[in-house]
């Protein structure tokens, strides 16, 4: 990969995403030959928004490669707080560390702020944006259940503003794989992901119900449908419960489907669905530390030299 | 049109920006930051009969050339117009706008949850695409209304 940040995924040729995918899975089989590849560096954790998995993956990440972070702690804590601008923040914490990941409420935030430092930085999550290196994980977990080649992918719950399902569809262009988008129509793509795509040449559906495609799928990836996109309770309830899917839909899709979703999860997946086979969205929580540990390696340079920018 | 049917002056020094889509001309205006405190004589025809258009707005500012920037983003908003440079009564020069890739600084961007309406020190950037404006920062896609985002007073 020659970049010196992750903004959005976009960015990403197969060649770089595949550079990162094989990279992860060395790490992944021998996680004890990089254990000091990144000693003495430091990265920034800068959350302006609360997070869990991905902050705690990058943290577990950068530590299992030999580094240390500094974390600007919650927004209630930190000089943001006094009406600090984003781009003084970063230009501050550059002088701390030696990349920077940020997750912020806005969209293009982590562009913005690339504009003003030095130092690489990854986009955490912007906003409705963008989350590229959940994409890198969640690739991950698809080439590993069912291949990248000749998917056919669906892609259901809050297309709108769900940054992991804008980053999933742009990268997916780059493979061989037919995307089907199912959500109720007040939750369809964006129109700036929808012009990415068939800029891309992407081959892809709409859908308000998943039935009908659901015996052609490879994967599906589910998202979170949230409560506060919805004026009130019971048309969210409505909604919520027409997204939901549990082992019966499993028969209804082929044997070897596989469901994803990038957590946290409410109920749009039943806890039925957890211990079969078809599950694999806690493997792909895990694959976070793997993928990002080969992503920080490829950003941040090694001490070898190997992968540097 | 004959001398019958003129309704906006000549003017001696200054430019005219023609064949603008009509109902755009106040638009114009406000990307030339003129809102008549300045004292440069002014004159504007709306939805006026065109051959080219059908109707179109016409706008006549004495004494002021333009510049890039301003042709750029009257590019957008108007993109059949022409810019006529005026000396002595006669056109002396006569241009067609053309769209840039890239207009900086001029728009702002519709969406409020976009880091550039966020009191942050950057300009708005906006690339050009096909049938309107992409921001570079959110990637909102402005088709209709462009007028509506100009990022002046």
């Amino acid at each position: 990969m020659r970049h010196d940040n992750l903004l959005s995924a976009g960015q990403l040729s197969r060649e770089d995403i595949e550079a990162v995918l094989d990279r992860a899975a060395e790490v992944a089989a021998d996680p004890g030959r990089v254990a000091e590849r990144q000693a003495g560096r430091l990265l920034a954790l800068c959350f302006f928004e609360p997070s869990t998995r991905t902050k705690m993956s990058f943290d577990t990440a950068i530590k299992r490669l030999g580094g240390d972070t500094v974390d600007m702690g919650t927004v209630e804590s930190s000089s943001v707080k006094k009406g600090e601008s984003l781009a003084d923040t970063v230009r501050v914490i550059e002088g701390y560390a030696d990349g920077i990941v940020l997750r912020h409420p806005s969209e293009g935030a982590a562009k913005l702020a690339s504009e003003f430092v030095d130092v690489p930085v990854v986009n955490a999550g912007d906003g409705a944006g963008q989350h590229p290196s959940q994409t890198l994980l969640d690739l991950y977990t698809m080439r590993e259940n069912a291949g990248l080649d000749d998917l056919t992918v669906g892609i259901m719950g809050d297309l709108k503003y769900g940054r992991t399902v804008h980053s999933l569809a742009e990268a997916l262009t780059n493979f061989d794989a037919r995307m089907h988008f199912v959500s109720p129509e007040s939750l369809k793509l964006p129109r700036g992901v929808q012009f990415d795509l068939h800029e891309a040449g992407a081959r892809l559906r709409e859908h308000t119900d998943l039935e009908a495609v659901l015996p052609d799928l490879d994967v599906l990836y589910v998202t979170r449908i949230q409560r506060e996109r919805f004026p009130d309770e019971n048309e969210y309830q409505q909604v919520a419960g027409e997204y939901r899917i549990d082992a019966d839909t499993l028969d209804r899709a082929r044997d070897d489907f596989t469901v994803m979703h990038p957590l946290p999860r409410v109920d749009e997946i039943a806890p039925d669905v957890d211990p079969t086979e078809q599950a694999a969205y806690f493997e792909q929580a895990h694959n976070g530390v793997p993928v990002r540990m080969a992503l920080l390696d490829e950003l941040l340079g090694g001490d070898d030299g190997g992968a540097g920018r | 049109m004959s001398e019958h049917e003129l309704r906006v002056a000549k003017i001696r020094n200054g430019t005219v920006i023609d064949h603008v889509t009509a109902g755009q001309a106040l638009n114009v205006l406000a990307v030339l930051g003129i809102d008549g405190d300045g004292g440069l004589g002014v004159s504007i025809g709306m939805n006026v009969p065109s051959d080219k258009l059908g109707t179109k707005d016409v706008v006549k500012v004495e004494g002021r050339e333009l510049s890039q920037g301003e042709v750029d983003i009257i590019s957008l908003l108007a993109p059949e117009a022409t810019v006529n440079i005026v000396r002595e009564y006669e056109v002396v020069e006569k241009n067609r706008v053309e769209r840039p890739a890239r207009v900086v600084g001029l728009l702002s961007c519709p969406n409020h949850n976009c880091i550039t309406n966020a009191d942050e020190p950057v300009d708005s950037a906006f690339a050009v695409v096909d049938d309107g404006v992409r921001c570079e920062y959110c990637g909102e896609i402005v088709r209709e209304g462009i007028g509506d985002h100009l990022a002046v007073d």
